[in-house]
């Protein structure tokens, strides 16, 4: 028993076509006995950058409070919002900080990032509890049910998918990796990042 | 001169008879037909001992053992399985019915329950009323007959994709419609073949190539799906039973 | 009250929280290594560099391209072996310092100048900092290649290698290694090398890196060869919209709307202007 499977939960971002998603289970535990349904690990950081926070539960609200400040010192300063790449480095130096006394969290980020020509272009990326930073272009899982989510989601990603379809994609994976992992599960949450909206869904699954 | 001071102290040796030798199998169960397949990759911790070692294996016409886990444990016990086939032949005439094997390899594991054979068993193949059958099996011989299952190194990452693709877990029917019971024998190979390659993407003991046995009942209609798959092989001894194919595949190598 | 400006350096707030974890026998979570192969080479007219291209967490590949090749100055780079959050932010931090010494040297850097930067900062950390690096460049001194241990103890050869697929590729090293070997010789080696422990060592996989480094010009060639490319799936499995049951939705529209309202003169009795 892990210091990570404490709490129990997990997190999976995915990339589509001019879209990003994210989703995680909503279980907070204490080791095998369930606490609540309802505890949030998803929280956005400016309009278009949503950041996950599975692990210790502690620092899930610690870290959110924590980035929370620092993006907004940021904003003040530079008198614009942060951009996707620039917090994700921003995350890797705050855990990489805490190199001998981590923070037991493995962050995963989603968002959009502003291209030269005025567009949007999807991005993703995920970070080690020390702050080792993971590009991928395809999908990022972090969280007690990792390993089935990377098995789920490199048998059911496909590129190129519209937000509706990626929806579907992010949500079976999900739901299916969690089903098999004792400490994540007890309902599901989805946020599709699109350039003009973000769509958030509860999803109805197995509550055991 | 002091006395001698002894500078001995008990010491404890221990020698570990187990050795972890990963790879995945997988086998699921059609309505008269079963897949059942291995990845031929055999290692010991971050080196390739081979990259052929087969893990499944012919027993009978319509009984096929995939072994997974210690593999020095586990040729040993396919070999004792297949000599009790063989007396069984012998006394009997005829082959040992599917459901009799696996209450035999209950046996056997269980009678080595504080020495256990470090070996994950499934055993797939055709029933006596002609559907197929997938048994899975723990080292000292808890098993249960299920319709898909996978085991080893790349479970994990395996079988929630099976839950979702084969059980159809998760997913609500179109309107009026229902899931299918079972599937076509070549969606199934469709998605064994896919379930290794997601398998060797993402676990680095999983690869080099893939074995998959097809057991058709007797009469079965799947075979025609069979002819068009390129490199079959038929394994099949009995004439009009139950026969049993091969097909191979190369995994990535890296 | 947490202060505004963070001190520099590592910060050690959670020791005492974490220790009493560990205490209560939950042991530490492994962070993201590179079981990695990292090679260099040295030839006529300078260093090459090669570099596998998998991260893994325990038996998981955790990332199937990352770059392993580091940047240390325009003319010195510096592959990265061992707990890659340690490789990542030691040549970051190191490749700061050395173009600040370069700024207030007023010289080009040197290769050994980064090889001792790196391993008095290893060697301060006890080998707690878990990055194992093969350091190579050109200088004004002429081609250097050094491998650093996690503890700080370094080696200058003409060919090494790092890693967990050290053996593999320092086999096809020493069975093809020549002195004075051409460019285009040198890199075809360092690419069998690192083929080698992508191959035969299950922590390193995917595709190949170099880098050649001269006196004149660095060339990263990154994925020189890509021999692991997944083969074209057998289904797709794109969903039926309306597969996921789910309960409820709240859409954020990121769309400002404006509206224009005129004020005081309606339409058709516009400002006479003439």
């Amino acid at each position: 028993m892990s210091i990570m499977e404490l709490n129990g939960g997990s997190v999976i971002a995915m990339v589509g076509k001019d879209c990003v998603a994210i989703a995680s289970d909503l279980r907070l535990g204490n080791q095998a006995l369930g606490i609540s349904a309802n505890f949030q690990k998803i929280f956005p950081v400016t309009d278009r950058i949503y950041l996950g926070l599975p692990g210790l539960a502690t620092d899930v609200t610690t870290l959110r409070e924590r980035f929370r400040f620092r993006v907004n010192m940021y904003t003040i300063k530079e008198e614009r919002e942060i951009e996707p790449e620039t917090f994700a480095r921003l995350v890797s130096s705050t855990l990489y900080e805490h190199r001998f006394g981590p923070y037991f969290i493995e962050p995963v980020m989603a968002g959009l990032s502003k291209t030269p020509s005025g567009g949007y272009k999807p991005f993703i990326a995920a970070a080690d509890l020390i702050g080792c930073l993971n590009f991928a272009k395809d999908f990022v899982v972090a969280g007690t049910a990792s390993s089935k989510l990377y098995g789920v989601a490199e048998g059911l990603w496909e590129p190129d998918l519209e937000p509706e379809d990626l929806f579907e994609t992010i949500s079976q994976t999900l739901l299916n990796a969690v089903d098999r992992d004792a400490y994540s599960g007890w309902g599901c949450v989805v946020h599709v990042i699109t350039k003009d909206k973000v769509v958030t869904r509860t999803l109805k699954g197995r509550m055991d | 001169m002091p006395d001698m001071v002894s500078l001995a102290q008990p010491q404890q040796r221990q020698f570990n008879p187990y050795a972890d030798n990963g790879g995945t199998i997988l086998a699921i169960a059609g309505a008269d037909f079963t897949v059942i397949a291995g990845d031929t990759r055999q290692s010991e911790g971050y080196s390739i001992q081979t990259r052929y070692a087969p893990k499944v294996f012919r027993l009978t016409d319509r009984a096929v053992l995939a072994v997974n886990g210690f593999a020095a444990d586990g040729n040993m016990f396919v070999k004792k399985v297949r000599q009790r086939l063989e007396w069984y032949r012998h006394a009997h005439a005829k082959d040992m019915p599917l459901r009799a094997i696996a209450r035999l390899i209950q046996t056997m594991l269980y009678a080595r329950r504080f020495f256990p054979f470090y070996v994950y068993n499934i055993l797939g193949g055709i029933e006596e009323d002609g559907s197929g059958a997938v048994y899975s099996f723990d080292p000292v011989g808890s098993y249960e007959r299920e319709a898909c299952r996978a085991a080893g190194a790349a479970q994990s990452l395996v079988q929630p994709f099976l839950d979702n693709q084969i059980y159809f877990k998760n997913q609500v029917p179109a309107p009026g419609m229902a899931h299918p019971v079972h599937l076509p024998l070549s969606t199934v190979l469709s998605l064994v073949i896919d379930s290794f390659t997601s398998a060797t993407e993402r676990h680095i003991e999983v690869g080099d190539g893939l074995e998959m046995y097809v057991v058709l009942a007797k009469g079965s209609t799947a075979i025609q799906s069979l002819s068009t798959v390129r490199g079959i092989q038929e394994m099949t001894v009995t004439e009009d039973g139950e026969r049993v194919f091969v097909i191979r595949r190369e995994l990535k190598k890296d | 009250m947490a202060s505004v400006y963070s001190p520099p350096g590592f910060n050690f707030s959670n020791e005492i929280r974490n220790n009493f974890l560990l205490e209560k026998g939950l042991p530490l979570p492994k962070a993201t290594s590179t079981g990695t192969t990292i090679v260099g080479c040295l030839f006529k007219d300078g260093i090459v560099l090669g570099a596998d291209t998998r991260a893994t967490e325990g038996p998981i590949v955790a990332d199937k391209n990352c770059e392993k090749i580091h940047y240390i100055t325009e003319n010195i780079r510096c592959c990265g072996a061992g707990t890659a959050a340690d490789t990542e932010f030691t040549t970051a931090l190191i490749s700061s310092n050395m173009e600040l010494h370069a700024l207030s040297t007023g010289r080009k850097p040197r290769v050994v100048t980064a090889m001792t930067m790196l391993k008095q900062m290893l060697y301060r950390y006890q080998g707690h900092v878990g990055a194992a690096l093969v350091l190579g460049g050109v200088d004004a001194t002429g081609p250097h290649l050094f491998t650093i241990h996690p503890h700080g103890s370094t080696d200058k050869l003409p060919y090494v290698t790092m890693g967990s697929g050290s053996l593999a590729a320092m086999a096809v090293f020493e069975s093809g290694w020549r002195a004075d070997m051409s460019r285009d010789e040198a890199l075809n080696l360092v690419k069998a090398a690192i083929s080698a422990g992508i191959f035969n060592d299950l922590g390193s996989g995917s595709n190949v890196d170099a880098c050649i480094i001269t006196a004149t010009h660095t060339e990263l060639l990154r994925n020189v060869e890509m021999p692991n490319q997944r083969v074209e799936k057998e289904r797709k499995y794109a969903f039926r919209r309306g597969t996921t049951a789910w309960k409820n939705q709240t859409v954020r529209d990121l769309i400002v709307k404006e509206e224009l309202t005129t004020v005081g003169a309606g339409p058709g009795e516009a400002m006479d202007t003439t």
